[in-house]
């Protein structure tokens, strides 16, 4: 069969090379969508969006028919996927520009280097010709997130989030106990020991451990940049098995498994977040916009969950900063019709619509000032709206931890290297986690893999 | 294991009274120990109790599908069906169905010609050839994949599902002629000389001879290209996005992230298991023989 | 059975027929055409399909290439191949996939056995349990594993745990043992779910040999005074050796490449991850297009080398098939 193999090498090799010079220059251009949406039969115009499955966006798909579809005639095609599985997906669709789809729910993260790449479109002018889009009003930390190195915006806020403490108001009160509202990470463990199971089957406290640089390394990473650890220092010399980031990890780990959630190991945000709902958890550490699931009418804890800020340990806030955003792909065909659908989502009116519909905790916030002012918001997510502003005004993405970084983020590192990087050494701690591996040898593993994928190539 | 039982227990009451040999060998099985047949019968509803649960769990309301202990006998409604067909399935389905049908019937057009001159008018070395089918079924698919991919990038055929058909086509097409080659080789000879007596040309041949003799075969083959095309995910996953996605992908996204979603994610499951359970339970004896490569009749 | 297929009517040696072409060799050569004439379709569809791609990956394997850093494409030599034989996780990717292929099969193998001597047998019902027992195979294999992922192992309202807490009720206990499966065994938890989905499909196969098993020799074996273990060991099992051999070939097959199940039910996480998830990974989150490619070259010339022992048993079939 090698034979075989290698006698047709010569052919393919051919077929191969046109493959490349076709890839070199073809970048940017041509749609490789055979549907890729527009403008197909009879002048349907339609578009293609890719999001993640949080709560925000599937309120968000069934709200577009009605509200925007009927006003604009543009159909939109909604491919919703797990966070892990969507981001996959969107890194090969951008990267080779394949143009399937025309907005993809991206973040802060990815921004930086995809403009760079020239893989999102600016939206600079469609921001300029749009009157009724208020830019100014998007608060400046997220905004600064989804701006290029070039100064133009790259996406637009859907919304943008912090991490802070929830906690069961009438489980603590019941056990005789407070939360402080800027709690350290000691207070929080042993908070989380003194309220496992005073119900039965109520574990003391969520966090995520499932693998994947967006799942437990979220919360994670926060822990070490509080506990004075980090991933790279500003030369990129990597510090996974420093002394700082074991002990955090080693807290962290500890914690999950004396007090922590059933299946911790592949519990993520959603799990965290049904594991929250349904009473199986006392306290939960994660995003601040998990809250408007929470105290969503019919929710069974709505008005139970008390809010405390992001947990510390040597540095004053812990808290990440975070943004799930719109942005067009440059290879898009129909950036016109992608502009629409954008402003209309990211605007005050859709936060208006959704309180409305849906009621103000369901809100995607946390992305602009107006809707901190809002009365209606500010009653009816009272619990937790200062709690959010608070968090998301105190986090600094470029000074986050003890020392100084190479490269922006809180919970990451944003460059391309990191997901890949982070999602491997979590594969590691999750193991942790789950009792078959221990922190040091994790740590030192993900040593190992920091330094090839990253340092090796920046220390170049 | 039967010895220890008497011989020649008379057939149960409206069974058929065998006459072959396998028959006969099976009547002797049928001594008695009713135990063997009890413990057949656990193991088969051990196995199948994931499915029945499955079912049962579909039929459930998402909170009483998440409970522990579970609710067996909880009140039955259609709600995870209708949250599933609420959810669109219908352009995922239909792509299933026509990129499993068109590929089976592609596959069965250049299977069948090449089991023919694989078996009843053989060319040399028909053995190679054969081993070089049987290898590219070695090959994972996953090593594949890329160029697949970039290919597709570049000429437009992303999210296409007559690429994907013709992946199928080309997926099962290895199988397709082992299979067809193991059933035109029982083409008895003297029938294809007393054609080419006749005369009859090689459309004829195959037409009035060979097919006869074939069909259960083709059925077979037909069969097993039509399952593996419904349930393939890889290829379907990365080579299409908001036009062509099949079924399985169409499963992926399935798992939501608010509130429990049991119910509704094992009406899926069911909905699109349903065209292969029923094809299979249909013909089972032909799943054994394609499964098989044609190797066991 | 006489179909020609022994004996290819086919003068062999055309190679070396005279150089002067004669009539006779040129109608020959027509003869050969017409015959091949019927494969070709089939032949070039499959190379253009399955070689080209692979040959595009050879090449891709020597490129770097970083689909996330577009500026940097260029040659790489052997650093990728390198890179394979010096990276730990794709070892214990190896590793994973041996381990899972190897349990898989042979379980499912031995469980299919038992199962199939059990159906060969008549008893009340038998149709009603050959039925029962395919349907695992039946569903699709993505919906298999989310209907293991979360219906049953879910440790909170997973078929499973929810059996364990009946059952401790029905003693009278409000404390049942809550395993966290996929926590605690994900590798067996996978093993599991696809022991579930093989096992089938194995007994089918033994099945089918146990009932074209010639009765007399058994007949005149228990006359002789052999008891079940003796008519077992050496009449059955040796007929059935070669459907054995066939299970264990075409689960290998397939197993090997599973992307279902550990994409599905672990994500490859928990140290579960084979390697056609580690080669996915690689190309579509790390965008290493040029490692990944030349994972998939190994993990391609791996296979075959394992395939040509393999092919070597489907030989053996061949053989009895033309003898026969």
């Amino acid at each position: 069969m090698l034979g075989r193999h290698t006698r047709r090498a010569a052919l393919a090799t051919a077929m191969s090379g046109a493959l490349l010079v076709a890839g070199c220059s073809g970048a940017g251009g041509g749609n490789g969508g055979g549907g890729g949406g527009g403008d197909d039969e009879g002048g349907d115009r339609s578009i293609n969006v890719i999001m993640v499955n949080n709560p925000q966006m599937v309120d968000l798909q069934g709200l577009t028919e009605e509200n925007f579809t009927a006003e604009t005639g543009i159909t939109v095609n909604f491919t919703v996927l797990p966070e892990n599985d969507v981001r996959d997906r969107i890194t090969q669709e951008f990267t080779s520009q394949a143009g399937q789809y025309d907005v993809a729910s991206i973040s802060n993260y990815e921004v930086p280097f995809y403009s760079e790449n020239g893989w999102l479109a600016p939206l600079d002018d469609y921001i300029a010709d749009d009157a009724e889009f208020d830019q100014d009003d998007i608060l400046e930390p997220i905004a600064a997130g989804l701006t290029g190195e070039d100064g133009s915006v790259y996406a637009e806020p859907f919304y943008g989030e912090s991490s802070f403490l929830m906690y069961r108001k009438d489980v603590f009160e019941q056990a005789g106990l407070t939360v402080p509202n800027n709690p350290t990470w000691q207070e929080v463990a042993d908070l989380a020991a003194r309220v496992d199971n005073v119900q039965p089957g109520m574990r003391g406290i969520c966090l995520r451990g499932q693998p994947g640089w967006g799942q437990v390394f979220a919360p994670l990473t926060t822990v070490v940049n509080t506990f004075g650890g980090t991933w790279f220092e500003e030369d990129w010399t990597a510090k996974v098995d420093a002394p700082e980031f074991t002990e955090a990890t080693q807290f962290y780990v500890d914690l999950v498994r004396a007090h922590g959630e059933a299946g911790a190991p592949q519990a993520g945000f959603t799990e965290c977040l049904n594991n929250m709902t349904q009473s199986q958890v006392a306290m939960w550490y994660d995003a601040t916009s998990a809250a408007g699931s929470l105290e969503a009418a019919g929710s069974p804890v709505a008005g139970k969950i008390g809010y405390a800020q992001a947990p510390v340990n040597r540095t004053d806030a812990s808290g990440w900063l975070y943004s799930w955003a719109w942005g067009v792909q440059e290879a898009s065909q129909n950036k016109d019709d992608a502009w629409e659908f954008i402003s209309w989502a990211s605007s005050q009116g859709y936060e208006e619509l959704v309180g409305a519909e849906l009621g103000w905790p369901r809100v995607p916030a946390g992305k602009r000032t107006s809707t901190y002012a809002n009365p209606d918001y500010q009653a009816q997510a009272g619990p937790f709206y200062q709690a959010t502003q608070e968090a998301i005004n105190a986090a600094d993405p470029n000074d986050p931890g003890v020392q100084p970084r190479p490269a922006p983020g809180i919970q990451f590192v944003a460059i391309p290297e990191f997901a890949a990087m982070a999602t491997e050494v979590s594969q590691y701690v999750s193991s942790a986690i789950a009792g078959q591996t221990t922190v040091a040898d994790a740590l030192g593993r993900g040593q190992q893999v920091a330094e090839q994928q990253v340092t090796q190539v920046y220390q170049q | 294991m039967s010895t220890t039982t008497p011989v020649g227990t008379a057939p149960r009451p409206g069974a058929v009274v065998p006459t072959s040999r396998r028959e006969r060998r099976a009547r002797q099985m049928n001594r008695g120990n009713p135990l063997w047949g009890l413990l057949a019968w656990v193991v088969g509803l051990l196995f199948v109790a994931p499915v029945l649960w499955m079912v049962l769990t579909s039929l459930h309301s998402e909170t009483d599908a998440a409970t522990n202990p579970p609710s067996i006998a909880a009140a039955l409604t259609l709600d995870g069906y209708r949250s599933f067909f609420d959810a669109g399935p219908w352009p995922p389905l239909i792509n299933s169905l026509s990129a499993s049908v068109v590929s089976t019937a592609l596959v069965l057009v250049l299977a069948v010609p090449a089991a023919y001159a694989l078996s009843i008018k053989p060319v040399r070395k028909w053995t190679d050839v054969m081993f070089f089918f049987l290898s590219t079924k070695f090959m994972p698919v996953v090593a594949a994949v890329l160029p697949l991919y970039l290919f597709a990038r570049y000429t437009g055929l992303l999210d296409n599902i007559t690429y994907l058909t013709l992946l199928y086509t080309s997926m099962n097409l290895p199988i397709a002629v082992w299979m067809m080659r193991s059933f035109l080789a029982e083409v008895p000879v003297e029938m294809l000389e007393a054609a080419a007596i006749d005369g009859a040309g090689l459309i004829r041949t195959l037409r009035s001879v060979v097919a006869p003799v074939a069909l259960p075969g083709i059925a077979a083959t037909a069969l097993i290209c039509f399952i593996f095309s419904w349930n393939e995910l890889l290829l379907a996953r990365t080579l299409t996005a908001v036009v062509a996605g099949t079924s399985p992908v169409f499963l992926t996204g399935f798992v939501t992230s608010q509130g429990l979603f049991l119910a509704q994610l094992c009406a899926a499951a069911t909905v699109i298991s349903l065209p292969v359970l029923v094809a299979g339970f249909a013909a089972q004896d032909k799943l054994v023989q394609g499964l098989s490569l044609g190797a066991v009749k | 059975m006489s179909t020609g297929t022994d004996t290819p009517i086919t003068p062999s040696g055309s190679a070396a027929s005279p150089p002067a072409p004669s009539q006779a060799t040129s109608a020959r050569r027509a003869a050969d055409w017409a015959r091949r004439a019927p494969l070709m379709p089939a032949l070039v569809f499959l190379i253009i399909c399955t070689q080209l791609p692979f040959v595009a990956t050879i090449v891709i394997s020597f490129m770097n290439w970083n689909s996330l850093r577009p500026r940097d494409r260029g040659f790489a030599g052997v650093d990728n191949y390198v890179e394979v034989f010096t990276n730990a996780s794709l070892r214990s990717s190896v590793w994973n996939t041996i381990v899972l292929t190897v349990t898989v099969v042979v379980v499912s193998l031995v469980l299919g056995l038992l199962i199939a001597l059990l159906l060969d047998r008549r008893f009340a019902g038998r149709g009603a349990v050959r039925t029962m027992m395919i349907a695992p195979f039946l569903v699709v294999p993505i919906a298999a594993a989310l209907l293991w992922k979360h219906a049953l192992f879910n440790p909170s309202y997973g078929l499973f745990n929810g059996v364990l807490t009946w059952i401790w009720q029905l003693f009278g206990s409000d404390s049942p043992p809550q395993p966290e499966w996929l926590t605690a065994a994900p590798k067996i938890a996978i093993e599991a779910a696809l022991i579930w989905q093989w096992t089938p499909f194995m007994m089918l196969i033994l099945l089918a040999g146990l009932q074209s098993k010639p009765a007399d020799a058994e007949e005149a074996a228990r006359m002789d005074g052999a008891n079940a273990w003796q008519v077992f060991r050496y009449l059955t099992f040796p007929h059935l050796r070669q459907y054995l051999e066939l299970g264990a070939l075409l689960g290998s097959i397939y197993i090997v490449q599973n992307f279902d199940a550990v994409f599905t039910i672990t994500s490859g996480s928990l140290g579960t991850a084979n390697l056609p998830y580690t080669i996915y990974q690689t190309f579509f989150q790390a965008g290493n297009y040029g490692l990944a490619s030349a994972m998939g070259v190994v993990v391609v010339i791996a296979t075959i080398i394992i395939a040509t022992f393999a092919l070597r048993v489907v030989s053996s079939m061949f053989k009895e098939e033309n003898a026969r």
